[in-house]
């Protein structure tokens, strides 16, 4: 055999399981809408307006779940996105050097915690003390399930991720940045906040990040919930989200257009989530090529000097 | 010092402070999932859990050993498909990173990476579970390696162009094909990031829970076989956790105390490759 | 290289657990799904079955007897349980004849959690309409206070609670309630699945009595052993004759009792005659195509109903539910015989 033979087999053989990769992505979109032609041929853009969900008449509507999902993942954005900033500054711009890996390595360990031991510390420990909460606030009936319960589980969730993003996105920030905040005169924390001028984009794609996290996120959720399809601005009424209902109906969704309907639902899920998780890996690159490039042009500017 | 270098310097202190202490808020329910299942679980662990099968319904006693048992052979069917494919792709991005093919799936890798697992559960159930009519092992595992192929292959590819290039010059110089070049003397530099790679992923499927509820089901009896449902640890921590039974709760704990203990074993032995493996490179 | 040991290990293991099967006799794996409602029951058959029949594994799961509708319907698994009897629609869409095999009695009961009250409350079935309605919100409100006279109800508000999963128990809930509230009828109706006004919704049996018995106000329905065994309140319910019944072996079986057996053994038996009956009382049945395509486990299945039908009844009284009529177990005898 030639070099070139073998060379091109090689590139072949590897190719054909890069190949694969595409089309496992492709089928999975395929699959999903194959699987739910009946139900959008029926209801088609009503689906998504639509807040009845009644498996007895067969009328089918998302905007329940469409709601929940970003009602909590919202909620679960506005409590963790200034802890995992503030975990971010301080292990990359304020820990004493000793502490920043082991910071760091506890971090991560949120992440590693699997989503159905949440869901577990969720149901016998979170519950009840927001239901303590609940009765305190005078909330009828204090039943502890509810949006609060998985916005909370899904915060915790969520911090690791855009925190440390965000991390990296402050140690890439070149150092010129800072120095140059400091020989203005800035305070420590004025020269953060230089950093964070700068990386803004990558940190707005850090957050992107895990709220596309959370708009996932299954089993912690379903657990503290309270599964009912029900849209209120409330934080204490029991809610639904679009992988809850997908994960309790699925197995037993006896007919083929209910089958449909919850497989649009997960359709419109893979649309969301890997729309925003595109967009936040656009934001992030975006940072970092800027930080490489404001490193290379003074130095650029400075040989051709 | 000025007044309005004070005030300054006071905010600066203030905010300062408020990033301390978002970190010891984010470790607060650390601590205390961590206390939880540790003292819950650990409590709960006995000879029976690991040699027993789960007792009829109400009756306290028995164990989660075909459960155990399920998820390590889950997770081996999800190595076994994802490892070859993840690998393999990763090197043809890394050896190939310019053409408009290798764009588009390493494109199409992120795009995985960022389905949610009950998805990905959904399209293992159309290809693996419907067209054959039953629940299987396979179906379960392959679910869990779909979630493991963009890891792999991402780190892969990373890892493989760390390596530097007059490692690959050297090779192509002593009259290799690519193919060995790659296979011979690239990969096994690269190797314990790879490991690590796969390891990384391994602990995060070993944690999943809703790709398997439609595609491995479950199985009260003790299975080894890949063509039948099979019983794993986390989907017998969410049937026991919304019962109402007290002795099962307990059961819960344990499984969740397992699968902590694995999830940490496997990043730890993750660390040791990493080190094991550089010094043997090196020497 | 350093792979190749690691993967010589993976593959001797995968191919251990292969052999490993055909090993030790070959035991038969028979996958089932459906109803949480006999589930206590079904797993302690399974298990006792097992027991002295060590090649046949029965492995059931219980996901709701709507999970067990469709998992039938598209073969996944062998059989299925359920308490809601499949619809006309439902055994059409079936690729073969589906048979309904009763298995056991059982009841539904309101269970709660009122804090201070001890003794059992009384429901009428127009009260628990009402309540899963939406149209009585508190513990003490007249309709409650005026079926418990001498009873403090406190003035909490009341927590629904009911099935997330397509549920048979469900179903007999609901058959119940709309056969004594027009209301009820037209605004939720009957299924296995419904659109429910109000209350949270739990995942199985064991979902609802773990969520009652954790909220404080809270009320939900569940079959009689749940209640039992989680050592819940559960309170009795007027039926037809107006008599306030508590479940038990004696009332469901009275419920039974007189009850027309269709020969699909397709039939309703809530809110039935008879002073002592129980009014949401329903059998549970056993689901099973006509002609399955494996026969080898098909013969195993009847057998195993055989003895469920007879030897196995007998465990039933602890576990709550009521042995069948013995003239419904000859009938299906004969009916076992159509599986071929």
């Amino acid at each position: 055999m030639t070099r070139s033979s073998d060379d091109r087999s090689f590139r072949i053989g590897t190719g054909a399981f890069a190949a694969l990769v595409l089309l496992i992505v492709t089928g999975i979109a395929f699959e999903l809408t194959r699987q739910s032609t009946l139900s959008i041929t029926k209801f088609g853009l009503k689906f998504w307006t639509t807040k009845v969900w009644d498996p007895v008449s067969g009328d089918f509507g998302a905007l329940p779940f469409i709601w929940g999902t970003l009602y909590s993942s919202v909620l679960a954005l506005i409590v963790a996105t200034p802890i995992a900033l503030g975990i971010a500054i301080f292990i990359s711009e304020l820990s004493p050097r000793m502490l920043r890996q082991p910071l760091a390595y506890l971090t991560e360990l949120l992440a590693a915690i699997p989503s159905i031991v949440y869901g577990l510390w969720g149901i016998f420990v979170l519950v009840p003390i927001v239901r303590k909460i609940e009765i305190a606030m005078g909330a009828k009936p204090a039943l502890g399930v509810g949006m609060l319960a998985a916005a909370l589980i899904l915060a915790v969730m969520v911090i690791p991720f855009t925190s440390s993003v965000a991390r990296e996105i402050l140690k890439n920030v070149p150092a010129t940045q800072r120095e140059a905040a400091y020989a203005l005169g800035a305070t420590r924390w004025e020269a953060i906040k230089v950093a964070i001028g700068f990386g803004r984009t990558g940190i707005i794609g850090a957050v992107m990040l895990g709220f596309g996290r959370a708009l996932g996120e299954t089993m912690a959720v379903t657990m503290v919930i309270g599964n009912s399809p029900q849209i209120s601005a409330s934080l204490f009424k029991p809610q639904y989200t679009m992988a809850a209902v997908i994960a309790n109906e699925f197995t037993e969704a006896a007919d083929e257009l209910y089958l449909h309907a919850l497989i649009e639902i997960g359709l419109l899920l893979f649309i969301i989530t890997v729309g925003v998780n595109l967009l936040s890996r656009l934001l992030i690159w975006s940072t970092k090529r800027r930080a490489v490039t404001a490193v290379i042009a003074p130095v650029v500017a400075e040989a051709a000097a | 010092m000025t007044a309005n270098l004070r005030r300054r310097k006071i905010y600066s202190r203030i905010f300062e402070t408020l990033c301390a202490l978002a970190v010891i808020v984010a470790l607060i329910p650390l601590a205390m999932i961590l206390f939880y299942v540790i003292k819950e679980g650990f409590g709960a662990l006995n000879l029976d859990f690991f040699t027993h099968m789960p007792k009829p319904v109400g009756e306290s006693g028995g164990g989660m050993a075909n459960a155990i048992a399920g998820t390590l052979i889950l997770i081996g069917i999800a190595a076994a498909f994802a490892v070859p494919v993840g690998c393999l792709c990763g090197i043809h991005l890394s050896e190939y990173p310019a053409t408009k093919f290798s764009s588009i799936v390493r494109f199409a890798a992120d795009v995985l990476n960022g389905v949610p697992s009950i998805v990905v559960g959904i399209f293992a159930y159309g290809i693996l579970v419907l067209p054959v009519k039953r629940f299987s092992a396979i179906a379960g595992g392959v679910a869990l390696g779909l979630l493991m192929i963009p890891i792999v292959v991402r780190t892969t590819e990373e890892l493989l162009r760390l390596v530097p290039g007059g490692l690959r010059e050297g090779a192509l110089a002593l009259g290799a094909t690519r193919g060995r070049a790659v296979f011979s003397v690239i990969v096994p530099a690269a190797l314990p990031g790879i490991l690590t790679g796969i390891l990384v992923a391994l602990a995060r499927v070993a944690g999943e829970t809703a790709p398997l509820l439609f595609t491995a089901f479950n199985n009260r009896f003790w299975s080894t076989s890949l063509t039948q449902p099979i019983a794993s640890l986390t989907v017998q921590i969410f049937t026991y956790a919304i019962s109402p039974y007290d002795d099962w709760h307990r059961q819960a704990w344990a499984g969740a105390f397992l699968l902590v203990m694995m999830i940490l074993a496997l990043s730890i032995l993750a660390r040791l490759a990493v080190r094991r493996l550089e010094r043997m490179n090196r020497s | 290289m350093k792979l190749k040991p690691f993967a010589l290990l993976l593959a001797v293991a995968l191919a251990a657990c292969q052999s490993n099967e055909s090993k030790t006799a070959n035991p038969t794996t028979i996958n089932g799904a459906g109803a949480t409602f006999p589930n206590p029951i079904y797993s302690k058959w399974f298990d006792e079955y097992q027991k002295s029949h060590p090649d046949v594994r029965i492995n059931y799961q219980p996901i709701g007897s709507g999970g067990g509708i469709k998992q039938l319907t598209s073969q996944t698994v062998f059989f299925g349980a359920t308490d809601g009897p499949m619809t006309d629609a439902q055994l059409k869409a079936a690729p073969g004849a589906v048979l309904h095999f009763p298995t056991v009695l059982g009841g539904v009961v309101p269970v709660y959690n009122v804090t201070g009250v001890t003794q059992p409350l009384r429901f009428s079935g127009a009260v628990l309409a009402d309540i899963y309605l939406g149209k009585i919100t508190k513990w003490n409100g007249a309709a409650i206070a005026a079926l418990n006279p001498g009873v403090k109800l406190p003035g909490d508000d009341i927590a629904v609670v009911h099935r997330s999963d397509g549920s048979g128990t469900t179903y007999i809930f609901c058959d119940f309630l709309s056969k004594v509230s027009p209301d009820y009828k037209t605004k939720i109706g009957v299924a296995t699945s419904v659109n429910w006004p109000a209350g949270v919704g739990a995942k199985g049996n064991e979902g609802v009595s773990g969520l009652v018995r954790q909220t404080p106000g809270a009320i939900g329905y569940v079959e009689l052993i749940y209640a039992l065994q989680n050592k819940m309140a559960y309170g009795s319910v007027q039926n037809k004759a107006g008599q306030f019944v508590t479940a038990s072996l004696d009332s469901v079986t009275a419920a039974a009792t007189g009850a027309a057996i269709p020969n699909d053994f397709r039939v309703s038996i809530t809110n039935a005659d008879g002073a002592n009956a129980y009014p949401i009382a329903s059998f549970t049945w056993l689901l099973l195509y006509d002609h399955p395509k494996d026969a080898a486990r098909g013969k195993a299945m009847v057998d195993f109903l055989k003895w469920a039908l007879t030897d196995g009844q007998k465990f039933a009284p602890s576990l709550g539910y009521a042995p069948l009529p013995q003239p419904v177990v000859a009938k299906e005898m004969q009916a076992l015989g159509k599986i071929q």
